[in-house]
């Protein structure tokens, strides 16, 4: 094999660079400025939700009524509501709740859409056809809809709010992901490992999940966005967290009767919605540009 | 030589990659004398589309640029022409057909309109006079039944036929200058052969100029006048197909040759270059071969050579063939 | 002779296709009845242009898909019916090579876990004898050991196709279908590829199913060579015959289509009429007769078999040679 090794010798002294994904994805990740900075303000949020009840300046739940309804001030930031309570405080504890609420059900609505997907493209006919007839039936409602129709049947509550979401969310992840999967089968490489033996779960786990990471990444965090309005509307219909929570969508309707003549009551917990669906958009499309980039026109 | 056509001199093309400027094209220098067909062979990522792309000045959605050199079309340089000239040349006087006639016709328009549109553009022709040459078109490549296929969408052609659709635009201003790059690549051996054979009776027919851009060593052989390699960007050797398949000078060009299998040879192992092409962003100092040259000295590490002219009519880029140097080795 | 490791008799695989929602069911048949022995240790190729069916029958014997009718013996077993499960034993044996080096590894995988994947799957070795062996067959392949950390887009062509190669000889398999394996690659590094193949065949005894569509790398690696169009064989024999005395038609024209690269050398070429016929209406007859030189009129209604001529082992299924034959058998 002498000759062999004399003409591969040039070829196989390259790759002198060790690649790594992680490494790839931060370089990419921070040429884009505006999801870069948005991510911050996710992070940002995040710490916040773990930290809050720690760093509120006075007690969300405690009444104070020499000071009702009072405008933004340099004792309270955002504000006081009805019963005196500080805004800023409000929104702070209302940021672990909004966050929690749509990360969970994004999340449980993930897992179940995404194993849906993955059957329902992998194995294709009669699973396929039942797994897509029903999410186009639940796409045929509204989100909202559908949601207030699971909590009619199951009754109002934050709990049952993350369940309406999760459901919801579903077929949307399961249609994602079952594109991805018809996509990814017929790669060569899946026909490789199939040729070489490979089971079905392992092809499926080793080599067609990791492949609709990417989209599952970016559409997660898009969902997440979504997620949070749709919480914050079901709470403001009345239909999630109970009134006195500090929960923004609660804090929406509270302020309702205000908004005449106190209306930072209802801006102040609408800009932090508004705030942070938007950062998450941001960063699901930076995400998408990095991760994803096929997908940019659609 | 007052024949000259198409004079490329000391081409230089750039790209834009992660905010550096990548010189892909270093210096590329060829001429095509009227009536002639010239096949410019190389690897891929060797510059070799990228000389015609460079030529017609099709960068459109890309950060190619031409950064140096002069192309002559006739007696005007057209790498200074404004856009809207260029735009009259294109098409008109010089014309272009890709590898895949696919993705280079319009999915949803009809063969007819595609082919009337430069027709009507560069010849003037009003509808009636536009689509009569167009039929005529299509019947001198060789389509059966031309006056149905005018009506057809390219996706009800074979990929053979799609080919002389795009052969019956490209020819149908009558061209001085057909580009050709891989003409046949995405087709079949019978196939090809169909079209190379058209090709080389329209070229006679027409005593039109022609520059083939292939990979493949066999398609050269058989079309070609002469012949320029490239390599890394550069041009490497020049000579008569009849030298080049004789007598390779440049290493490069030999190794390429004693590569290809050829039929009715009977050898055990191929010969072949070691190594690979080398990335434009990370260039190695000296002759761009050197790495992969089993005859490089100390010198061609360091040194670029130059093009010479090695015996009349034949140049080659080696320092092999220097001879103020005495350096050759083996 | 050596014995006999794959034997294909009468396989044939359609696929429907639809023509529009009230379109009539039509099928295509994109192989019409295989017959076919390979030796142990030898090459043997399928040569075709595109629609041949060469590709779905390399898929078919490497049970990728289920023929539609026909057997596959491997190594003395009938494996055309086999389940998925009872497979697993002849995927150790049989192991493929594709034609994309790019597409056919996990891009999300390590070089060292792509060529592990066969043993993972088929073995229960420790992680360190696996790393070993994987070591081992990177040096095989002409790769540094330090590459096997690395991702596949981080290589050229050739070297994936090497990846793709030890990949393929890990279990090391007796038999290995190869599907174009040096088409995408350019012509300096397609030899080196080439030389690759023929060593290893060497060193390990390994049988070629090698697909292709370029006859002078066929000529260059093959010792049986199948010609065919349109689904089925049209003439098989040993590489000199099909090279030095080709006797069907479509032979003849394609091997006088491909270029050659010498100028010195003049050639009258067989230039064809007309395209490959689409394989869902195939002609009448024999399917070769709408492009055929030579056509008589019973090509029009009668599809020839696959009959030997003159000398042993050399067939071809052409009415041209009826007459000459005094023994009319079916053989391969």
């Amino acid at each position: 094999m002498g000759v062999l090794k004399e003409e591969v010798i040039n070829e196989t002294t390259i790759n002198k660079s060790q690649y790594s994904p992680i490494k790839e994805f931060w370089k990419n990740w921070k040429r884009q400025k505006v999801a870069f900075s948005a991510s911050l303000f996710v992070l940002l949020l995040i710490i916040i939700a773990f930290v809050g009840p720690y760093i509120t300046p006075y007690d969300p739940y405690e009444p104070n009524y020499n000071s009702i309804l009072q405008g933004p001030s340099s004792s309270h930031l955002a504000g006081t509501d009805e019963y005196g309570r500080d805004i800023f405080s409000r929104l702070i504890y209302g940021t672990r709740i909004s966050l929690s609420v749509s990360f969970i059900s994004v999340f449980f609505g993930a897992v179940v859409g995404t194993i849906l997907g993955l059957i329902s493209g992998f194995f294709g006919g009669f699973l396929d056809r039942i797994i897509m007839r029903s999410s186009d039936v639940m796409f045929a409602f509204p989100d909202i809809i559908l949601a207030i129709a699971i909590i009619a049947i199951l009754g109002p509550g934050l709990v049952n709010v993350v369940i309406a979401i999760a459901v919801f969310t579903v077929p949307s992840f399961a249609r994602l992901i079952r594109g991805a999967t018809l996509e990814v089968k017929e790669t060569v490489f899946v026909e490789a490992a199939r040729s070489m033996g490979a089971k079905k779960t392992r092809i499926i786990y080793k080599h067609i999940f990791p492949e609709t990471f990417s989209s599952l990444m970016v559409f997660f965090t898009m969902r997440i966005g979504t997620a949070i309005l749709a919480a914050a509307s079901l709470s403001f219909l009345g239909l999630g967290a109970s009134p006195g929570t500090p929960d923004w969508g609660a804090m929406l309707t509270m302020g309702r009767d205000y908004l005449g003549t106190s209306s930072h009551v209802v801006i102040m917990p609408g800009i932090a919605i508004f705030l942070t669906v938007l950062a998450f958009n941001l960063v699901g499309d930076g995400l998408r540009d990095v991760l994803d980039p096929k997908t940019k026109n659609h | 030589m007052e024949d000259i056509i198409l004079k490329v001199e000391q081409l230089q093309t750039d790209f834009q990659k992660d905010n550096q400027r990548i010189r892909i094209l270093n210096g590329v220098s060829f001429h095509i004398s009227k009536g002639e067909i010239l096949g410019l062979v190389g690897e891929s990522g060797c510059g070799k589309s990228l000389t015609s792309l460079s030529i017609m000045r099709l960068f459109k959605g890309t950060s190619g640029e031409i950064s140096g050199g002069n192309i002559f079309f006739r007696d005007e340089d057209i790498t200074k022409v404004t856009e809207n000239q260029m735009r009259k040349i294109r098409g008109k006087q010089i014309a272009m057909i890709f590898q895949e006639p696919m993705t280079s016709l319009n999915p949803v328009m009809k063969i007819g309109e595609q082919l009337m549109e430069p027709i009507r553009i560069h010849l003037g022709y009003n509808n009636k006079r536009a689509k009569q040459h167009a039929v005529q078109m299509l019947t001198k490549v060789g389509i059966p039944r031309s006056n149905e296929i005018m009506n057809e969408f390219p996706h009800q052609l074979s990929g053979g036929m799609r080919q002389r659709v795009m052969i019956a635009i490209a020819m149908s201003c009558n061209p001085d200058v057909l580009i050709a790059d891989e003409p046949t690549t995405a087709l079949d051996v019978t196939i090809q052969a169909q079209i190379l054979d058209l090709m080389r009776k329209l070229q006679k027919e027409e005593n039109m100029s022609m520059l083939l851009i292939t990979h493949d060593l066999g398609v050269v052989a058989e079309m070609c006048d002469r012949v320029v390699v490239m390599y890394a960007g550069r041009v490497v050797e020049e000579a008569s197909v009849h030298d080049l398949f004789q007598s390779p000078l440049h290493p490069y060009t030999r190794g390429l040759i004693g590569s290809v299998p050829k039929i009715g040879q009977k050898k055990d192992r191929l010969e072949s270059i070691a190594g690979r092409v080398p990335d434009p962003s990370n260039m190695p100092k000296g002759c761009k071969f050197a790495p992969r040259c089993s005859d490089a000295t100390a010198e061609c590490h360091e040194k670029e050579p130059s093009m010479l002219e090695v015996e009349k009519n034949r140049y080659c880029s080696c320092w092999l063939y220097d001879k103020g140097r005495s350096l050759i080795s083996g | 002779m050596a014995s006999t490791i794959l034997e294909v008799r009468g396989l044939k695989k359609s696929f429907e296709v639809k023509n529009g929602i009230f379109g009539k069911k039509k099928y295509l048949h994109a192989v019409n009845g295989l017959n076919f022995s390979v030796y142990e240790g030898e090459t043997f190729s399928l040569v075709g242009e595109s629609g041949c069916g060469k590709s779905t029958a390399g898929r078919l014997i490497s049970r990728l898909i289920d023929p539609t009718a026909g057997e596959i013996w491997i190594d003395g077993e009938e494996i055309s019916k086999w389940k998925e499960s009872q497979l697993q034993a002849i995927r150790k044996k049989v192991q493929m090579v594709f034609q994309d080096p790019y597409a056919s590894l996990n891009p999300r995988m390590k070089i060292r876990d792509i060529i592990a994947e066969p043993l993972v799957i088929h073995t229960k070795l420790t992680k360190k004898e696996k790393q070993r062996l994987v070591s081992e067959m990177l040096e095989v392949v002409g790769l540094n050991e330090y590459q096997g950390n690395c991702y596949a887009h981080e290589f050229s062509g050739g070297q994936r196709q090497r990846i793709g190669i030890g990949r393929a000889l890990i279990m090391k398999p007796k038999l290995i279908i190869a599907d174009e394996p040096v088409s995408a690659l350019d012509v300096s590094v397609q030899s080196q590829i080439l030389n690759l193949l023929k060593d290893l065949q060497e060193e390990f005894n390994l049988t070629y199913v090698f697909i292709s569509h370029d006859l002078s790398v066929v000529e260059h690696i093959s010792d049986h060579i199948g010609v065919m169009y349109l689904g089925s064989i049209v003439e098989y024999g040993p590489k000199e015959q099909i090279f030095t005395n080709p006797l069907h038609p479509y032979t003849k024209a394609l091997l006088s289509s491909v270029p050659i690269p010498d100028p010195t050398v003049k050639r009258e070429k067989i230039i064809l009429k007309g395209d490959i016929p689409n394989p869902v209406n195939p002609p009448s007859g024999c399917k070769f007769h709408t492009r055929c030189p030579d056509v008589m009129e019973i090509c029009k209604g009668k599809d020839p078999s696959l009959k030997q001529i003159h000398t042993d082992n050399h067939l071809a299924a052409c009415h041209l040679y009826e007459k000459t034959i005094k023994n009319q058998s079916v053989i391969v």
